[in-house]
């Protein structure tokens, strides 16, 4: 261990009922990094992160978050993270404020102090206007946004946000991203981030990891990822439905077949996008007429697919009713 | 452990407990249809029974011949039953919201959690006891201690809403679920129900009930109650009473505080 802020080797859980969650993951996180951690609902990334962030133990492995061990020195680890867990957890009953001197309180800090520092941070996330009104009241983008200044009270250095922005309008996740990007760049706090958006990792991550049933299947930087599919794919929808059996045996020569939309072919073309040319050729020359055709440059949704064999927008659809397990209790390891 | 770390993890625990207290006690204040259920339904069923009831009174043996001063000690047991659901469909909605896994992030104590939640109890505690002492009173019940006996019922009936609290807290801990608070609402009724509720024990004939009804701790806290406001002061009847209510009140509370340990979980 040399300086990183978060450092797991070979970490996996299990749970009494179902399959593994964790399968053996090693990453590295630098200080002042912000590191998305994007895969599908049941990938195993709030196992991760629940581990990380001391609330599970690891079955095996070891982990070592602001250089302390995360089964062996729990009270120091959370001493130096701050994290905002899946969905937002608020009481209903309570105003933003209370929430605020709860955590405050919770963390040690007294009087002017934890005012001072709650309406500091109340500000910050622009509830100052609704501070005093209870959560339950609340719209989702704002209490995630007092989720996120709740975890960062005790001025943590590192900073877990698990899936900060599902269900989030567009708006109210721009806004979130920016203040996640402005910690990050301004504080250099280390951002650990999970989510299941391509968007969101590309937006925000110096780094991803791309986790897949409980393994890492891909890690590097957003470009270097896509770089490394290359690769563009083409989409492309004929003007008459019956010429879309046509256009697959046209398009099938400059690639292989890659996910689209069900009234259009699309191939990830094997000489790049120099053979577009020759895939406008190709189809006037079958007097196949297209009614759009579009360029895809890579993304990490096709580094996914290259990685796993399936598209993770696809899994998102697919598994969204099978929603990430809870941890189950397990006896404490210590008090 | 570096000095910052201990002082951030020892952050005081009269504090923490303070803090959660208030927070337990807002929120429960804050649920209308949690207490006014819990204040409504006993004083309902003591009407209904000191009107439907008042013949027993005729029996020969019966303590009194006001069924209204008899009745009075159950609204105090069936409040503090309301104790547990709520305790229970708290401790359960900040298990499902992820509140504890927020509070487990804290330097927070798993101590304060449980003081701070029994705060809570207690305060939905005092109004109830209150609550069912004046009303009582001011339908002809008669406090035969007086009104050091009054605060002496208080006590009492905070110990027993405490310990029911503790049972709804130990069932909203283990299972993680509101579901199963409300499942155990019918049991705790039952146990009321078989108990010295209606009768005096000694004027139940039929031998099963008059077993389960003895071997029933529901049945002394009511006598306890019962002897403050019809006796006067009865040592025994106190003496069983408090230690039926502050021994269920320990087995339960060392029950969540293990159950709270599991599912508190961090390392």
């Amino acid at each position: 261990m040399s300086g990183a802020a978060i450092e797991a080797s070979d970490l996996v859980r299990d749970f009494k009922k179902g399959p593994r969650a964790v399968d053996g993951i090693d990453l590295r996180v630098e200080p002042g990094e912000v590191y998305g951690f994007l895969g599908p609902n049941g990938a195993g990334k709030s196992t991760t992160v629940h581990m990380l962030t001391t609330l599970l133990p690891p079955t095996s492995g070891s982990a070592r978050v602001a250089g302390h061990d995360v089964v062996t020195e729990g009270p120091a680890v959370r001493a130096a993270i701050g994290a905002a867990l899946q969905e937002a957890a608020l009481d209903p009953f309570l105003t933003g404020r209370e929430h605020m001197t709860l955590q405050t309180a919770l963390h040690g800090m007294r009087g002017t102090a934890a005012r001072d520092r709650g309406e500091e941070l109340i500000a910050r996330v622009g509830l100052s206007q609704a501070a005093d009104r209870r959560v339950g009241g609340y719209s989702g983008g704002m209490k995630r946004r007092l989720d996120l200044a709740l975890a960062l009270v005790h001025r943590p250095r590192i900073l877990f946000l698990d899936e900060p922005t599902t269900g989030l309008d567009v708006q109210s996740r721009t806004s979130l991203w920016e203040e996640v990007g402005r910690l990050a760049a301004d504080r250099g706090v280390t951002v650990f981030l999970t989510t299941q958006y391509l968007e969101e990792a590309d937006v925000l991550a110096d780094r991803v990891g791309i986790i897949h049933k409980g393994a890492i299947v891909a890690e590097g930087t957003p470009e270097a990822l896509k770089a490394e599919i290359g690769r563009p794919s083409v989409e492309a929808v004929p003007a008459e439905r019956e010429d879309l059996p046509r256009m697959k045996q046209v398009l099938a020569r400059f690639g292989e077949s890659v996910p689209g939309s069900p009234k259009a072919v699309a191939v990830r073309l094997d000489g790049g996008d120099a053979q577009l040319a020759e895939v406008v050729r190709a189809l006037d020359a079958e007097d196949i007429h297209v009614e759009h055709l579009q360029l895809h440059a890579p993304t990490l949704d096709d580094v996914f697919l290259s990685k796993t064999g399936r598209s993770l927008e696809g899994e998102a659809e697919e598994e969204t009713a099978d929603e990430e397990e809870e941890p189950e209790p397990t006896e404490a390891v210590a008090a | 452990m570096t000095e910052a770390v201990r002082s951030a993890v020892d952050s005081g625990l009269p504090r923490q407990v303070g803090m959660l207290a208030r927070r337990s006690v807002l929120r429960t204040m804050r649920q209308p249809a949690m207490v006014v259920p819990s204040l409504v339904f006993p004083l309902l069923l003591l009407s209904i029974n000191s009107s439907g009831l008042e013949s027993t009174t005729q029996l020969p043996g019966f303590p009194t011949d006001n069924y209204l001063d008899f009745a009075l000690a159950i609204a105090f047991v069936q409040g503090a039953l309301f104790s547990a659901n709520s305790a229970g469909t708290n401790v359960a909605n900040d298990i499902e919201s992820g509140f504890l896994n927020r509070l487990s992030l804290t330097p927070l104590r798993r101590m304060a959690l449980m003081m701070g939640q029994l705060a809570g109890i207690l305060a939905l505690g005092v109004i109830q006891a209150v609550t069912f002492l004046l009303v009582g009173v001011a339908f002809g019940a008669g406090i035969e201690a007086g009104l050091p006996g009054a605060i002496v019922i208080v006590l009492m009936s905070l110990t027993i809403s405490a310990a029911f609290g503790c049972i709804g807290a130990f069932v909203a801990l283990r299972s993680g679920t509101g579901e199963a608070v409300q499942g155990i609402f019918p049991l705790l009724f039952a146990a009321l129900f078989l108990s010295s509720m209606a009768l005096p024990r000694d004027l139940i004939e039929i031998n099963w009930f008059q077993t389960v009804a003895t071997y029933n701790p529901v049945s002394y806290m009511l006598e306890g109650i019962r002897s403050l406001v019809i006796t006067g002061w009865d040592g025994e009847a106190l003496a069983l009473g408090f230690a039926c209510a502050v021994g269920l009140a320990l087995i339960a509370l060392v029950a969540a505080s293990s159950a709270l340990r599991t599912r508190m979980v961090r390392t």
